[in-house]
């Protein structure tokens, strides 16, 4: 520990950290912008500026490492009107239309605006043009309003390891966009939306379709099915003012009946699903002893960046669809001859914590004969914005179940959401299949720590399996690497691209400050240690559907609905 | 014979051997590299790429057809600038026996006049520049001496020394002029530690501008942590208008790599970068040629001379972008990356290319350092001031009589410079103005002439030494549009990383564009534009204080110099719409002559504008709304009538 003078206070240091951080740590406030804690301080934004005794110029608290002898002033007039007139010159260059702006409130270049007090337009001059790309089905990337801070480029290339984007040009005619700046659907963009997530204004977004799904709402000949997964049932809370983590479906319920869908369903019955269905496939290939190991497709980020970086592994992927497009293939056979309906008439919208899902459900092996699986996917945020703009009010509305059949979920079709919890379902059903008893106890705990890669291995037959949980595709290149060399040989691998997985999805809550996301990921857990039905096998409606229809996992039935035709290994 | 002397023994007698007696054939080899003896008529073009825009190779083509044609032995070399840019296409030529002259501004159709004239020992009087001094040779009668010639008596070249005189790609030349004696000799004898201890002791400073002591920077790179570290040596010159390294390169290619060598043993790396203009294709090539010709002597490679050092020079060419020479963005494009500064700290003394400790140093600074253990510490510290010890390299440009390259002792005033070396100002106009420093650099004024010309001084009066572009503005040179000149170029320069330089230089820009222009919109009512001048004045102090890198935090300098010297014309061109020096062409009022004008409507049907009225032969008139100032109607008429208030 080491003494700086900051303001003219003593203040302690840790040698050798940023300024930055000291500041934070005693509660003096500097304002970041380009600054990220995970990631390399780049120095870009110079918002947080101070001045330090003996520099000729003001410093960057981000980068500059403390010393001991320094002497720091965070906010003296210069320092103040320095980072006043950095606003000013974004502003300057920014469109003027934050009231049409979908950041409108939830922007960092208007906080800080108002922060440093800029209530007058003191440089007029050209703004630069840029021409807004909506070529990808998920993420539209508006440059006119972008400040170029770096946080999507840095996110990108650093954490995620996918790089689809950079700066261009130099100067002020600088942009970010992709290679030889065509559109995000051409680059090597995998939807993550992760750079939505870090974004600190309205330059980048995700897609929507509220428009259309208002329209069929009302259409009477549509059948509207709503179908929401975990992840947005533990995360839409801080929207509305709850307590961060607190699992609020049956209000999701209520609200989705009242804004007008037909049926509410949860993503929880699908997964349980897949995962009857995924233990089959694994538990086969473990007999055969072929093509291990098994890479899950859950997470269709993961799959748009394997199709391209490692073509290699996607023999490994498990043939079976991802819950989203189970669910929707379901409702649009089953559910539609049962309930004599004409599946075009049938709209499914998913209700979700990801971006990518809006690639995924346009993707060919999902709209069969042309008539897609799910019609429409919608993010948490579009959930919140929906529901506020329906003026429903979630403190106000009674708690209401979602239908059955395919509400009906166990526990751990709810956890996929959370990274490890795909991995623990398999466990749990395999166990029950191999040895006819549950698992006792169904925790497994080495599936639900923080680390990037879970490990679990148990011993059959005079044999070690070795099954992983991965979450970040910098995680994952890691891994991949290994197994190369041959210096990991798992049997199973569950991928999530994004850090946390779905529970930091691209379309999460914005500027989520990082303990929201422990919260969640207990809520999840919490649904489990409560839960009665811990095992996706003990789903009752799950079995009445494979009594009724299916069949047993791998049967005909369920490989024509549940099972990817372009990676179905099975004949 | 002279094929039977090789380079390599060349190598072990000039380098290795001790004794000063040289063997028969070698010291006659030797006598013959140094030009002290001449068997045939030796004719040297000046061709470096000063020489070449001037005409050299065409000059160079007519020289062979006349040698040919008239059937005369003589040798033919290739050598770089001797730094007067205003008398190329320089020819020297040198007889047996006789010494060296020299002939300025040889076009091709001079050619046959003057070698006519030379090879019947005589000289060409019209075209003559000067001798060269040579003390056993008898003297041409009634010649000057090149040394005696005010461009040169009043400099102190010491990089410079041999550009122009030596074949640039003979590494014997070198050898024979005493060359790698000194790299032979550091890296013989004396240890890393001693040789930093040297440069420190010189007070060498960094010569890329920011004046580090680079005995200093030398020391950190070797105490710092780790086996792998690395030179880099910045050739990435990019200023407008200013040429030192270039020069430097394609004269005297060997004299950079000598410095290169001895630098990268005091640090402990055997990996060196050289990144260079991909613009200077000639220093390039000249570059790679003595590379190849050290490592086919030896000199570079694994274990030279025997000693157990290893080292190897490689040359990367940078694209182009001007903010590639401020040091941690040249390391990202020697990575491969985008060309974009990086915060500092941590320096790339500490973490720099690849993550490794690494010393960037200006190619002219490299350049010294030669000269430094061979001459000695003490005769470095004796040059220049206490502070600033050595010589500078200036480009000379703008508005004097002589504009060249230049080297001064550094201490030298700007008067001296402009009077005694540049020849005084062009056309016997006065002087306005000096910007030095390159494109991000200050101006100053006349009050400033008599400051010295070092980085103590230059910091006195708020300039900065920058890497040596200094050019001079006379009167008909309007500050304002200078300034946005250096504006335009700095804002098409940023790389657009940080706020302050990509948007502030920009709306600087439009600022100074604003008050260059006449009022267009809303926003350019006097009071707006008056504001604007406090505003600059603000925004240069906000992109100084808190921009990323040495291109932004010297991007206002220019404009805030111009500001505080010559305010008033500033404020002339606000209030009276005026510019004095009639270059803002928007500003300029052109009238007719009513006494004048006889009416033969040529000026109203030439203005693009439409802009003159009148019918014939009676007198016209400038409508003065619609005119643009271009000019035209002043240019075409006939009878004067056209005049400019």
């Amino acid at each position: 520990m080491i003494e700086i003078e900051v303001n003219n206070k003593i203040i302690e240091a840790k040698k050798g950290e940023v300024l930055l951080s000291t500041l934070k740590r005693n509660g003096i406030h500097v304002p970041t912008l380009c600054y990220m804690k995970e990631l390399f301080p780049t120095g870009a934004c110079r918002m947080c500026a101070v001045e330090m005794e003996g520099m000729a110029n003001l410093i960057p608290a981000c980068s500059y490492p403390v010393n001991e002898w320094m002497r720091i002033k965070t906010h003296s007039p210069r320092v103040v009107s320095a980072r006043k007139m950095l606003v000013e010159l974004l502003l300057s260059n920014h469109p003027d239309d934050c009231l049409y702006c979908i950041r409108n409130g939830n922007c960092e270049l208007q906080k800080l605006a108002e922060e440093l007090n800029v209530h007058e337009r003191r440089f007029f001059g050209r703004r630069a043009k840029g021409r807004i790309d909506n070529s990808s089905p998920s993420i539209v990337h508006n440059p006119e309003k972008c400040i170029l801070c770096g946080r999507c480029v840095r996110y990108c290339d650093e954490i995620l390891r996918v790089s689809a984007i950079d700066f261009i040009g130099r100067g002020n005619s600088a942009t970010i966009g992709t290679e030889f700046n065509r559109g995000l659907n051409l680059s090597t963009c995998i939807d993550c939306g992760q750079c939505i997530m870090v974004c600190p204004t309205g330059a980048l977004h995700e897609k929507t379709n509220q428009n259309k799904i208002r329209q069929v709402i009302h259409d009477k000949t549509k059948h509207v099915v709503g179908v929401f997964d975990s992840g947005v049932a533990v995360s839409l809370a801080e929207e509305f003012g709850f307590k961060p983590g607190k699992n609020i479906e049956q209000l999701i319920s209520a609200a989705l009946r009242i804004i007008g869908f037909d049926k509410v369903y949860d993503s929880g019955f699908a997964a349980d699903l897949m995962i009857n269905e995924m233990t089959d496939e694994w538990l086969t290939r473990i007999e055969n002893n072929e093509n291990l190991p098994l890479i899950t497709t859950h997470c269709p980020a993961w799959v748009k960046y394997a199709e391209r970086n490692y073509p290699g592994l996607t023999g490994h992927f498990t043939s079976v669809n991802p819950p989203q497009e189970i669910m929707g293939s379901i409702i649009k056979n089953y559910y539609a001859h049962k309930a004599g309906l004409n599946r075009e008439n049938i709209y499914v919208v998913s209700l979700t914590t990801c971006t990518a899902r809006k690639e995924e459900k346009l993707r060919k092996a999902y709209t069969p004969h042309g008539i897609p699986h799910v019609d429409t996917v919608m993010t948490t945020r579009e959930l919140a914005e929906f529901i506020k703009l329906h003026g429903i009010d979630l403190n106000q509305i009674e708690e209401e179940l979602t239908d059955l059949p395919f509400g009906m979920s166990s526990t751990v079709g709810k956890m996929v959401a959370s990274p490890g919890g795909l991995a623990e379902g398999i466990v749990r059903t395999a166990f029950f299949k191999e040895n006819n008893r549950e698992l006792r106890p169904p925790r497994l705990t080495k599936l639900r720590n923080n680390k990037a890669r879970k490990e679990y291995r148990f011993r059959k037959n005079g044999r070690d399996y070795l099954m992983l949980a991965v979450h970040g595709l910098a995680e994952a290149i890691k891994l991949f690497k290994e197994m190369k060399l041959e210096q990991t040989k798992p049997d199973f691998i569950e991928i999530l691209a994004c850090k946390e997985g779905c529970l930091n999805g691209g379309g999460q809550p914005l500027r989520t400050p990082e303990n929201h996301i422990n919260l969640r990921r207990k809520a999840i857990y919490n649904i489990d240690n409560q839960g009665s039905i811990k095992t996706a096998h003990k789903n009752p409606e799950v079995e009445e559907l494979y009594a009724k229809y299916l069949g047993t996992p791998g049967s005909e039935k369920s490989v024509k609905l549940l099972y990817n035709p372009d990676l179905t290994h099975k004949e | 014979m002279n094929s039977e002397i090789t380079s390599y023994n060349i190598v072990e007698h000039l380098l290795l051997s001790n004794s000063i007696e040289l063997p028969e054939d070698v010291e006659r080899k030797v006598k013959r590299l140094r030009r002290e003896t001449v068997d045939f008529p030796v004719i040297f073009v000046g061709s470096g790429t000063c020489g070449r825009v001037a005409g050299a190779n065409e000059t160079l083509a007519q020289i062979r057809k006349y040698l040919e044609e008239n059937n005369q032995e003589a040798e033919l070399v290739e050598v770089g600038c001797i730094g007067m840019c205003w008398a190329e296409p320089l020819v020297d030529i040198q007889l047996p026996g006789r010494p060296r002259i020299s002939y300025q501004k040889v076009t091709p159709k001079k050619v046959t006049e003057i070698l006519d004239a030379t090879f019947n020992i005589t000289y060409e009087p019209k075209y003559i520049l000067g001798q060269f001094k040579n003390p056993i040779m008898e003297p041409w009668e009634e010649l000057p001496y090149i040394e005696g010639l005010p461009f040169y008596k009043n400099q102190q070249r010491v990089v410079l020394e041999d550009c122009g005189i030596l074949n640039p790609v003979s590494i014997e030349e070198y050898m024979a002029h005493g060359g790698y004696k000194t790299m032979a000799d550091t890296i013989l004898h004396t240890t890393p530690a001693g040789t930093r201890d040297n440069i420190i002791k010189s007070g060498l400073r960094g010569r890329g501008g920011g004046g580090f002591l680079a005995g200093e920077k030398w020391h950190i790179a070797a105490e710092a942590e780790g086996e792998q570290k690395y030179l880099v040596c910045n050739a990435d010159e990019s200023d407008p208008g200013a040429f030192m390294d270039r020069a430097l390169i394609e004269g005297n290619p060997h004299l950079l790599i000598e410095g290169i060598v001895i630098a990268a043993y005091a640090i402990g790396t055997s990996k060196c970068y050289v990144y260079i203009r991909s613009a200077y294709e000639l220093a390039i090539k000249r570059l790679r040629e003595a590379i190849d010709e050290c490592k086919d002597a030896g000199l570079l490679g694994h274990n030279i001379l025997d000693s157990g050092f290893n080292i190897q020079i490689k040359v990367k060419n940078g694209a182009g972008a001007f903010v590639c020479g401020e040091e941690t963005a040249l390391i990202n494009s020697l990575e491969g990356k985008r060309g974009i500064p990086r915060p500092k700290p941590p320096y790339p003394t500490q973490l720099g290319l690849f993550n490794k400790p690494t010393v960037v140093n200006n190619a002219e600074t490299l350049a010294n350092v030669p000269k430094i253990l061979k001459k000695g510490v003490e005769w470095f510290t004796q040059l220049g001031t206490e502070k600033s010890p050595g010589t500078k390299v200036f480009a000379l440009a703008g508005k004097i009589n002589h504009p060249g390259l230049i080297e001064v002792p550094m201490g030298t005033t700007f008067r001296q410079i402009i009077n005694n070396i540049a020849g005084g100002m062009k056309n016997n106009g006065s002087f306005k103005a000096a910007q030095i420093g390159g494109p991000s650099g200050s101006c100053i004024a006349e009050e400033n002439l008599d400051t010295k010309i070092d980085y103590e001084s230059l910091n006195g009066i708020d300039a900065i030494m920058g890497s040596g572009g200094l050019v001079v503005a006379d009167e008909n040179t309007c500050m304002v549009d200078l300034a946005r000149f250096f504006m335009d170029f700095l804002q098409k320069s940023s790389c657009g990383k940080c706020i302050p330089c990509r948007e502030g230089t920009r709306r600087m820009l439009e600022i100074l564009s604003s008050i260059t222009r006449r009022p267009q919109d809303y926003n350019h009512s006097s009071l707006d534009r008056f504001k604007g001048i406090m505003q600059l004045e603000e925004l240069g102090k906000v992109i100084e204080d808190t921009s990323l890198c040495g291109l932004g935090q010297t991007a206002p300098k220019p404009v805030l110099s111009a500001l505080y010297h010559f305010r008033e014309e500033f404020e002339e061109h606000i209030f009276d719409r005026k510019c004095r020096a009639n270059v803002c062409k928007d500003l300029r009022s052109y009238y007719i002559d009513v006494e004048a004008c006889n009416g033969c409507t040529l000026c109203a049907v030439k203005c693009p504008e439409g802009a003159i009225i009148g019918t014939a032969h009676q007198p016209h008139f400038i409508v003065e709304n619609k005119c643009t100032g271009c000019g035209i109607c002043f240019e075409v008429c006939k009878f004067d009538a056209v005049f400019l208030k």
